[in-house]
């Protein structure tokens, strides 16, 4: 069992363990193991040694050299990292160097997070598998003929197959969720507006939020502290302060109403429905009082979604046009080189959602699909609103499967889509969610448990996946 | 400017949507300065270059400045989303504008030109404007140029989109619309309103039709850099219109742009493929609600409009003003001389003679004007309205005050204009009327044609230095007296 990343920095800061030696064991790992995960699509080697060398120096000095001092994350590639290749996975910013960095990244490095490497994704963020990346796809550590889902599928796998003990990745419809249960890792998509999108390359502004994943509660939760709070440069940004979250996690869930949301057992696969009632039973053991709940309005969630995020998508990548950075096809004329670009730029999905979304602000179109989404939207908001009057905190499976084999699903795209239909709503409605390892299936796979909260509960949040965590089967996690 | 800009037969509709830069500091979502001529891509950041992952955020002065031009307009100032307005154009750099689209910050309104003809404004909202793209090369033009530079410094720029009603019937108040909208935007700072540097753009949508029939097919004319080109362009579009109509054809909607060279307008794109621009709310910013209180500062930091300072210069003179007058007026405001005219007059100088001296003499010298003394300018009115200068003294005296400042009867000595003291000036008119008794008599008796030779022959008496206007106010009072 490897530290984790709290026991890391608590190392670090008390000089017990070098940040140097810390972030060199885990470039070890990465060159020892990434080649048969495919997990990074850049690891930045001297840059990382770089600060943790700074680090050390703060630890030497007796300056407080933060929070994550001396801990190796992994940024999904679409956090802009100044001076460092941001690609997305795609083929259209090759080459990109952004002349600056993501608030998060800031903060994460503020806090002595040593940044060791930029992971895989699917393009844009637009999958379930981390199959749509121009560089290939990554693979589960847990089994490598199986997908580490997606999009964060290289942030949660890094993770997972234990080269850094933290990462972040970003949450648009499930994008961190979803790939943390695949790979049996935390991950956790914070309330929209408490975490800053500024640096975050967009796929769908209105629901995209970044997010830790880790193998434990407590160091998501301290990631979590560290990376959330206002940002002036993102508009949508919360004037709420940054939670001090840390605390909760350890609070356990007595006297806490919790629902089971029977849209997200019924309808998935049976042994992922047997791991979510047995979560349900252990936190009624652990003294929260569990009960059935029928949201109905999440049926509708999957399609509504499907429409507004590739309508914000289509309108966000408009500006990959070959014009000022990137990939640029040459052409005759500025139309021309505009659509050759995009054309040799933009892999398949990416371009079914850009032209879905165009499809759905059409004029004449508009009302049936975009407007009509967004009044679905609010009424799966509606649907929480409700179950929230009952519930302090809901439960339910993060996935309808546990991690499909490699081209399982890339002939079919819908089939692809069905796996978000669990995280969407959480999603839609803007609240926090976490998934939590809770045991595997026959195969040994991991099943994630959803945990999901009111907008800005995310002391609720982390006290419930604390109690999974301690009460999870074999928890790997263990009782910290 | 003629009155008579629409063909024979036709009348002319025209509405203008006028773009104005708003004078912030900033940009309208990031914080690059706001500043003309700088050198190429100098005043860019990530945000203002769409760069991947950048988002905007909202100028909090850009937004005041916008409400500002509302409260001038007496338009609603009214909760307002952001859309995306999507398109690809190289000077573009997100593909798609952030711009107010059904929910305008402003909405209704109205602009009273000095003439007295109010046209309706429909909307004024934020918009950001986009780079600028020079063709270079080959024929230099759009499709024929060898290569396209552009410059995103303007890109971000803060703007207010001014939309006015088709209420406007002539190319003359189409000129008088968009100069009194000039004067509102630089009385209110919200704009420095320089057309020559593209802070004020002016595209005019035109359309025929006879009198009392519906409005016709309307063309928009873009590329109207000053006011000289939007009324030619307007008359040029209204013949081009009429010409079509008259031969049995049928105006087409489109967009043409104006070649000031050639004095014609020509097909830009067409539009029978409506443009489709996939407006949707942004989802990056927020929605604006100005609260009541942000609004009545904003009003009450607004200085009194061109129109309201015109009509205080009205009642300082009184009565019905003359044609002269009004134009007094109306350039004493536009350059800003009002304060100075008050001023003097409250210091007791005729009001008609300081409004003439102002519009006149003080707005021919702009640049010193604003370093003149109210009191001294009172002074030196008062002199010559007492007739103690004459005209020519006082402007001569008047030019040295704005040079060099000073006590204007010291100047005037300086300068060797004894100043005539009403004893003397009473004392040469004595000797005058004495020296022509025939004269005199008839001019008692009626005849206001003798009172020219006679003012005529007090100047000669005094070298002229009497003014002409004191002696026949002088002549008049001892008719008055002898009556």
């Amino acid at each position: 069992m490897s530290p984790s990343a709290l026991e890391l920095a608590g190392a670090v800061r008390s000089g017990e363990r070098s940040a140097r030696e810390v972030v060199e064991g885990s470039l070890r790992a990465i060159a020892g193991g990434d080649h048969a995960i495919h997990a990074f699509l850049e690891v930045l080697a001297d840059r990382a040694l770089a600060d943790a060398d700074r680090v050390d120096a703060a630890v030497a000095a007796g300056s407080d050299p933060g929070a994550l001092a001396g801990v190796p994350v992994a940024l999904k590639d679409n956090l802009c990292t100044r001076g460092v290749p941001t690609t997305c996975s795609s083929r259209i910013l090759a080459g990109w160097r952004p002349p600056y960095d993501a608030t998060v990244v800031e903060r994460l490095r503020a806090a002595g997070a040593v940044i060791v490497g930029k992971t895989n994704m699917d393009e844009f963020a637009m999958g379930s598998s981390t199959e749509n990346s121009c560089s290939g796809p990554s693979r589960n550590p847990h089994d490598h003929g199986r997908v580490p889902g997606g999009s964060s599928g290289g942030s949660a796998a890094a993770v997972a197959a234990g080269f850094v003990p933290l990462s972040l990745g970003s949450d648009t419809g499930g994008s961190i969720r979803q790939p943390a249960a695949f790979c049996g890792v935390v991950g956790m998509k914070p309330t929209y507006g408490l975490v800053s999108r500024y640096g975050l390359v967009a796929f769908a502004s209105s629901l995209d939020q970044v997010g830790p994943l880790g193998a434990t509660v407590a160091d998501v939760a301290a990631t979590f502290e560290v990376i959330a709070g206002h940002d002036a440069r993102d508009s949508t940004s919360l004037r709420a302060p940054a939670p001090d979250i840390l605390a909760s996690v350890g609070e356990g869930v007595v006297g806490k109403r919790i629902g089971l949301v029977t849209e997200l057992v019924d309808g998935v696969d049976h042994e992922v429905a047997a791991r979510v009632r047995e979560a349900a039973e252990a936190m009624t053991a652990a003294g929260a009082s569990v009960e059935e709940v029928s949201i109905p309005q999440f049926r509708y969630g999957l399609a509504a979604y499907y429409l507004i995020a590739p309508a914000e998508a289509s309108s966000n990548l408009a500006r990959f046009d070959g014009v000022r950075y990137g990939l640029r096809v040459e052409a005759p004329d500025v139309a021309a080189m505009n659509v050759a670009t995009r054309t040799a730029g933009f892999g398949a999905e990416v371009k079914r959602r850009i032209m879905l979304g165009t499809y759905a602000l059409s004029a004449g179109y508009y009302d049936a699909y975009y407007a009509r989404a967004q009044r679905v939207r609010t009424l799966v908001s509606d649907g929480f609103a409700y179950a929230y009057a009952k519930f302090d905190a809901l439960l339910g499976a993060t996935t309808p499967t546990t991690a499909f084999a490699l081209g399982e699903h890339t002939e079919d795209p819908l089939s692809m889509y069905l796996s978000d239909t669990c995280t969407v709503p959480a999603s839609l409605a803007g609240h926090p969610a976490i998934s939590v390892p809770f045991g595997t299936d026959r195969a040994g796979l991991p099943v994630g448990i959803q945990a999901m909260a009111p907008a800005l509960g995310e002391a609720t949040l982390f006290a419930l996946a604390g109690a999974l965590e301690r009460a999870a089967p074999g928890a790997a996690g263990g009782d910290r | 400017m003629s009155e008579t800009s629409a063909p024979a037969g036709w009348e002319l509709v025209v509405g203008l949507e006028v773009h104005c830069e708003l004078a912030t500091r900033t940009k309208l979502f990031c914080g690059c300065p706001n500043a003309f001529g700088a050198e190429p891509n100098t005043n860019v950041c990530p945000v203002c270059l769409g760069l991947p992952g950048s988002l905007p955020v909202l100028n909090r002065r850009a937004v005041e400045l916008a409400m500002r031009i509302g409260a001038a307009l007496h338009a609603e100032i009214a909760p307002s989303v952001f859309h995306r307005k999507y398109y690809f154009y190289p000077d573009m750099p997100k593909d798609f504008q952030i711009s107010q689209y059904d929910a305008p910050i402003n909405r209704g309104g109205r602009l009273e030109l000095p003439d007295g003809l109010v046209v309706g404004i429909e909307r004024a909202h934020l918009v950001e404007d986009t780079g600028k793209t020079t063709h270079v090369g080959g024929t230099g033009r759009i499709g024929g140029a060898d290569y396209a530079l552009v410059d995103y410094n303007r890109a971000g720029v803060p703007l207010v989109e001014i939309v006015s009603a088709p209420d406007i019937r002539s190319a003359a108040q189409a000129r008088a619309y968009a100069g009194e909208l000039r004067a509102i935007l630089v009385a209110t700072g919200s704009s420095d309103g320089r057309m020559e540097e593209g802070s004020m753009r002016v595209d005019a949508n035109v359309s025929v039709r006879r009198p009392g029939a519906p409005f016709g097919t309307r063309c928009e004319i873009k590329n109207l850099n000053s006011m000289r080109s939007l009324g030619r362009a307007i008359e040029f579009e209204a013949a081009r219109q009429a010409e079509v109509l008259e031969g049995g054809g049928t105006v087409t909607q489109q967009t043409r742009h104006w070649d000031e060279d050639r004095g014609v307008t020509l097909p830009m794109r067409s539009k029978e493929e409506a443009d489709d621009y996939r407006y949707f709310p942004e989802p990056d910013l927020v929605p604006l609600a100005p609260d009541g209180r942000w609004q009545a500062e904003v009003a009450a930091s607004i200085e009194p409009l061109p129109a309201e300072r015109r009509a205080a210069l009205h009642r300082l003179v009184g009565g019905e003003p003359t044609p002269a007058q009004a134009d007094q007026v109306r350039s004493v405001v536009a350059s800003d001389l009002d304060t100075l005219v008050v001023a003097a007059c409250e210091r007791g100088a005729p009001a008609p003679l300081a409004l003439v001296r102002a519009a006149n003499e003080v707005a021919a010298d702009l640049t010193r004007a604003p370093d003149l003394d109210p009191d001294a300018f009172a002074k030196l009115l008062m002199l010559e309205g007492s007739g103690e200068l004459s005209a020519s003294q006082s402007k001569a005296v008047l030019a040295e005050l704005l040079v060099g400042g000073g006590d204007p009867a010291e100047v005037a000595r300086r300068l060797g204009f004894e100043p005539m003291d009403r004893g003397a000036l009473d004392e040469v008119i004595a000797q005058v009327i004495a020296e022509h008794p025939e004269d005199w008599a008839r001019f008692v008796a009626g005849e206001d044609k003798l009172k020219g030779p006679l003012i005529g022959a007090v100047r000669r008496a005094t070298d002229n230095q009497a003014d002409p206007a004191a002696v026949a106010r002088h002549l008049d009072g001892l008719r008055a007296a002898r009556a």
